[in-house]
């Protein structure tokens, strides 16, 4: 369980994240959604210590992260970054072993329960064949999978992931998907797909300019009045097949130029 | 692979050796060197090849070795924290700062001891890192970029004033000296900075193979060093502030010896792959033999007249650099 309380982070006088507080709960997966610059990605960059908290306190599983030493939160806590950009000379089983450090440390190896472990990440993200390539070879939705594999490695209990699915193709998508729920106990994920935020999280937080918009269920939350005020657009729901709604967006008063143009969200 | 790069240094040190004005054949070298050593007695050399061998040369070829190594693993090492493939140990304004205290001795002194020039290059290597960073702020939280601009700022004005000074003084002598250690050069190596760039190159590189899993971690990128545990930050700064106080010892006994260090750590990982425990050692044998060698053309190809080892080592590195950026790279982010 991910517990922010309170949360102000700030960048010179600049307030990034204003007085932000949500619950991510133990077996379930946590949305953030929200329009761009709206500090998803600080808030992500807060609960692995990597944003100062200006305010508040950031809490696991009754831990305060403060007062933890780093190895103990990279034990706790992986992360998987929105771009993937690792040494492109290591091979991809190194990358993903990385994922051990945190807990065997520089002078020892992980032992075979830990080569278990990497092997079974590999295998959970189909990149098997490729453990011993270099990740220069790979290509940018492979990668992307090696950042989960890694976190899969890290064996954390809980996952922070920034748009995973950004690089990855339908059917890898859909695997990445159904992996968010064995993952790990608690997963936190930030979306800007808003269909797709409803379809994989059980709970969505939105943020808007550093706040707190709303939170709760995706099949309440996501309704025309919250979402046209932090997206300042026109939303439409209509039902899908599986009786769950869908999300299309226009601008709100027709520009001159672009005046039948309908925004799809993803 | 290392064992047999290992013997490869070896070799191409004891070969080192052998070359020169008065050729000893290399047998003799290792009857030379093992004697001194361990008193194993006399062979059939004369005094004269003794004292060349423990005088001049080996004390020549050690330095090129230790200095070769040194250079080759900080070169990697700043690649590595700065994720960039053209990083290069004067990355942070260090060769920079010590031809300017150079320059300020022979030129405000008009001369001095080879160790006292040593002394200065020392301490302008270290000003220019302190304000590298001072300029930068240590407690930024913006990633290597910053660093990177801060050098290269520092680098070029330091520059200019060491131009300055050099323009400024009438006496070519200095010049001369001045751009000796621009260049680098190996000619007179005194005892104690071969001592104090050994000692601290052993230091340095043992305690950078012990971490060398955090190494990756930090050039894989911010969330991977976090993954393990790293605050990629502040270690990426005191890693940096390391690698600068050895290669700024090496700098102070050489001078600013080029591309060995943007050059070795490429070919390094093109063999060896990315993981440190084996690119350092790996680089650290390539750049060391690679110094010997240059050093070797560099005073034999136009005897009695010497000429700067940095002048062969650019005209080996600049095309070498250009045959590696042709092949598909796997160095650390070519871009």
């Amino acid at each position: 369980m991910i517990e922010a309380q309170a949360v102000t982070v700030r960048a010179g006088r600049r307030v990034l994240l204003d007085d932000v507080s949500f619950t991510a709960q133990t077996g379930a997966v946590t949305g953030i959604v929200g329009p761009n610059g709206s500090g998803k990605t600080t808030l992500l960059r807060a609960l692995v210590r990597a944003a100062p908290l200006s305010s508040g306190r950031i809490v696991l599983d009754g831990d305060d992260l403060r007062i933890r030493p780093r190895r103990w939160i990279a034990r706790h806590v992986a992360e998987v970054g929105q771009r993937s950009e690792p040494d492109p000379s290591l091979r991809v089983v190194d990358e993903v072993s990385l994922g051990g450090l945190a807990e065997h440390g520089v002078l020892r190896s992980g032992g075979a329960a830990f080569d278990d472990r990497v092997a079974d990440a590999l295998d959970a993200v189909e990149l098997s064949h490729r453990a011993f390539d270099r990740l220069s070879t790979l290509s940018g939705g492979e990668l992307q999978r090696v950042a989960l594999a890694r976190a899969l490695a890290q064996g954390a209990s809980h996952v922070l992931l920034d748009e995973p699915t950004n690089h990855l193709d339908i059917r890898h998508r859909l695997e990445i998907v159904a992996l968010l729920r064995r993952i790990a106990p608690t997963v936190l994920i930030v979306l800007h797909d808003l269909d797709l935020a409803a379809e994989v999280c059980d709970h969505v937080v939105v943020l808007h300019r550093g706040r707190v918009a709303g939170a709760g269920r995706p099949a309440e939350l996501f309704r025309p009045p919250l979402l046209d005020a932090v997206y300042d657009v026109t939303t439409h729901a209509h039902p899908g097949p599986d009786g769950r709604a869908r999300l299309s967006f226009s601008l709100p008063s027709p520009l001159p130029l672009s005046s039948s143009h309908e925004k799809e969200s993803a | 692979m290392i064992a047999a790069l290992a013997s490869a240094a070896i070799i191409t040190a004891l070969v080192a050796v052998s070359i020169g004005p008065v050729p000893i054949a290399p047998s003799a070298v290792v009857g030379i060197i093992t004697d001194g050593l361990f008193s194993t007695g006399h062979g059939d050399w004369s005094d004269s090849a003794q004292q060349i061998v423990w005088g001049t040369r080996l004390p020549r070829v050690a330095m090129a070795l230790v200095a070769g190594a040194v250079l080759a693993v900080s070169g990697a090492m700043l690649q590595a924290l700065v994720r960039n493939s053209l990083a290069d140990p004067y990355l942070l304004g260090l060769n920079s700062g010590a031809s300017t205290g150079v320059a300020l001795v022979v030129l405000v002194i008009g001369g001095g001891s080879a160790l006292l020039f040593s002394g200065a290059a020392l301490a302008g290597a270290i000003g220019a890192v302190l304000l590298v960073l001072m300029l930068a702020g240590v407690a930024n939280r913006r990633g290597p970029l910053r660093l990177v601009l801060a050098g290269l700022a520092v680098g070029y004005a330091l520059n200019a004033t060491t131009s300055f000074l050099v323009f400024s003084s009438d006496s070519p002598e200095a010049a001369r000296s001045v751009l000796f250690w621009l260049l680098g050069s190996l000619a007179a190596v005194q005892p104690l900075a071969l001592a104090a760039a050994a000692v601290s190159a052993v230091i340095g590189i043992s305690i950078l193979l012990v971490i060398a899993p955090m190494i990756d971690a930090l050039a894989s990128g911010d969330d991977s060093a976090r993954s393990a545990g790293i605050d990629p930050e502040r270690t990426r700064i005191a890693l940096m502030v390391g690698v600068s106080a050895m290669v700024g010892v090496t700098v102070a006994a050489v001078g600013g010896v080029g591309f060995i260090g943007l050059v070795v750590p490429h070919l390094a990982r093109r063999l060896a792959g990315g993981r440190h425990r084996v690119v350092l050692p790996i680089s650290a044998l390539l750049g060391a033999i690679l110094l010997v060698a240059a050093d070797t053309v560099a005073r034999t190809a136009f005897a009695p007249q010497e000429i700067p080892v940095g002048v062969i080592t650019g005209i080996i590195g600049a095309p070498f650099l250009l045959l590696l950026l042709r092949t598909p790279s796997s160095s650390i982010h070519a871009s």
